[in-house]
């Protein structure tokens, strides 16, 4: 019985191919959204949980500022105390930290090189322990070594995006450049790190943190340059990352002389900050999805139930006689209640092959790979097919409350 | 006996008039019996027989079925009824235009859960009695008048129906081809089918053996 309602159901769509197309489409989009959406943000969580984990598990940040999105009281902020160079020493002394790399930054307009120029690249001003609490590997000569940063020396480590573009022919070692009018000379480049969350890694120029003291320090003409140290640490091996910040923190706190009731005036850091950051959008796309995929379903669901509202007055004659030839009311409402799951879940499924594609296309483009659980397509199609339940329950049982001679007199 | 009413009336109300459709009918037909119901448009001759095929419900009065008090039978048990021991034959055919001939033949078949290669085979058997053998993978669109109706009578007869019930059953066909229908009529009523035929056309109603004349509702005679 349940092949010949199917069989049916099936023959009433070939004749209406395109009213079924347009009623379905509602929720076709509504799928689509989903699919393509949990595709994506699958293969964003992929994609930043590796570069996350590129920073080094266990890398603490000790900054002015704490990381996070739109919750900085910034005129708390400003009065903090700079972080300083001393900070990082009294940081590295302690017990559970093993290395420390203190650090300025800034943005740089142009770096020059023969004509050749690149901008707004990342200027990291550090010690020679970056190289491994930052994780930068030198593909090519050297990184900054002790002796450089002792002796101030106007050495620098650049990224792939200024060795390419400033040096296309020649190799960039022992060449001198120029930053901001003064002169570096160039002794290593460093590997390819790639992007992350979107901004490459590769444009950025390596100096001592002594050299840029002297060649950047404020009042020389040089604003805005980062007055706070960041304080890159590493913890001891075998020491837990909670450990290592618990006792930096009250490092601080005793050096900026806080009392036990004041919060602190500075950020610590992690790898972990960023996760929570990086779950809060994506629980922000997740809420913006849902909220799409239930309106377009909702809409999809009132199109069915006026599609099938439609074909029940429209079939009345039909389903008088079927009543008269022996169909109970029973098999008249999971005829019409089986028409409009069908059609919704063949929409559902046509939404989740769209969405599929959607999303093989960013990958294609985005090089994000990108991948739809079993869960969501799943979902996706079971969601579509209640749609088609809920909205198809009150036509089906219209249907099946008609009356046979009336329903036999309609025309 | 196959059938019997009992002081059987319909009631309808239009507003505040209340219509006696039906008006303590009592009538009985036996089994092989080939009866016209006659009477003039409105004398509740089709609303008796809607009451005969259980497609309605009476006001009052009861309607007994092979002895069985159809009053006492739920909905499933009436589409049973319907199913297995009637068969309709309408004035407009209804047949279902996108099913070939054979499909409607199935139909009510398909209710009664019958096996598909059964089905095809007594569809077939059921057309060839009727004399479309070549028509079966027609649509109703291909098929003229005559042969609608004819395979509305054979889907009638699928179920083998103890009773065949006929609403004008030439009321949409010109006269030669009415005389055909009739005839088919009158072959199935020899092979002892119980027929009761709806009609205001004495023509029609001769071929019956027995006349059941309707006027306002009563039964006259």
């Amino acid at each position: 019985m349940f092949i010949e309602l199917l069989r049916l159901s099936l023959q009433t769509f070939r004749t209406h191919k395109m009213r079924s197309f347009l009623t379905t489409l509602g929720i076709i989009i509504g799928v689509m959204t989903v699919i393509a959406i949990v595709s994506l943000i699958q293969g964003m969580n992929y994609e930043v949980e590796r570069q996350i984990s590129s920073l080094g598990s266990n890398t603490i940040y000790v900054q002015k500022i704490n990381w996070g999105v739109g919750r900085l009281d910034w005129d708390e902020v400003s009065r903090r105390p700079n972080l300083t160079l001393d900070d990082a020493l009294a940081v590295a002394r302690l017990p559970s930290i093993a290395r420390v790399a203190p650090m300025r930054g800034r943005m740089i307009g142009r770096i020059t090189y023969r004509g050749n120029k690149v901008t707004d690249v990342d200027l990291t001003a550090s010690t020679p322990s970056l190289a491994e609490v930052g994780s930068y590997q030198v593909e090519v000569g050297r990184y900054i070594s002790s002796d450089d940063s002792l002796r101030k020396r106007s050495v620098a480590v650049i990224g792939v995006h200024p060795a390419d573009n400033l040096f296309p022919t020649v190799s960039p070692i022992g060449k001198l450049l120029t930053i901001d009018g003064k002169s570096y000379t160039v002794v290593g480049v460093l590997a390819r790190k790639g992007s992350f969350l979107g901004q490459t890694q590769d444009n950025v120029i390596h100096v001592p943190i002594t050299t840029f003291e002297k060649d950047f320090a404020p009042g020389r003409g040089f604003g805005e340059l980062q007055y706070s140290v960041t304080i890159q640490a590493m913890p001891r091996r075998g020491v837990s990352v909670d450990v290592a910040i618990d006792e930096i923190r009250e490092l601080m706190r005793r050096r900026h002389g806080l009392a036990y009731n004041k919060p602190d005036d500075f950020g610590i850091n992690t790898q972990d900050t960023i996760r929570e950051i990086y779950r809060n959008i994506t629980r922000v796309a997740y809420i913006v999805m849902i909220a799409v995929a239930a309106i377009s379903l909702l809409v999809g669901g009132i199109g069915i139930m006026n599609i099938m509202l439609v074909a029940v007055a429209e079939r009345t004659r039909e389903i008088g006689l079927r009543k008269a030839l022996g169909a109970t009311n029973q098999l008249v409402l999971w005829q019409f209640l089986l028409e409009s799951v069908l059609l919704a879940a063949a929409g559902g499924a046509v939404g989740v092959m769209l969405g599929l594609g959607i999303a093989k296309l960013v990958e294609v483009i985005g090089h994000l790979r990108a991948a739809a659980p079993l869960w969501v397509v799943l979902l996706g199609l079971g969601f579509s097919a209640a749609v088609g339940v809920f909205f198809g329950i009150y036509p089906a049982s219209r249907a099946a409350r008609l009356n046979p001679i009336e329903a036999l007199r309609y025309e | 006996m196959l059938i019997r009413t009992e002081q059987l009336s319909k009631a309808y109300r239009t507003g505040a008039v209340e219509l006696l459709a039906v008006n303590e009918v009592s009538v009985e037909i036996d089994q092989g019996e080939y009866v016209a119901l006659m009477g003039p448009s409105g004398s509740g001759k089709s609303t008796l027989m809607h009451l005969f095929g259980c497609l309605d419900t009476p006001s009052s009065g009861r309607y007994l079925f092979d002895s069985r008090d159809t009053s006492t039978l739920n909905d499933e048990e009436l589409a049973h009824l319907r199913n297995r021991e009637i068969g309709f034959v309408f004035q407009s055919f209804n047949l279902l235009a996108r099913l070939t001939a054979q499909a409607n033949v199935q139909l009510p078949m398909v209710y009664a859960r019958v096996s598909p290669p059964d089905r095809r085979a007594r569809a077939r058997a059921m057309l060839e009695l009727v004399g479309l053998k070549d028509r079966m993978n027609h649509r109703p669109n291909e098929l003229s008048g005559g042969e609608m109706q004819r395979v509305a009578i054979a889907r009638a007869l699928a179920n083998r129906p103890r009773l065949l019930l006929a609403d004008e059953p030439t009321g949409n066909l010109d006269s030669r081809t009415g005389q055909d229908i009739m005839r088919l009529f009158d072959d199935l009523a020899g092979q002892g089918n119980t027929i009761i035929l709806v009609t205001h056309d004495q023509n029609v109603a001769d071929h019956a053996r027995r006349v059941i004349r309707m006027i306002d509702g009563s039964v006259v005679s």
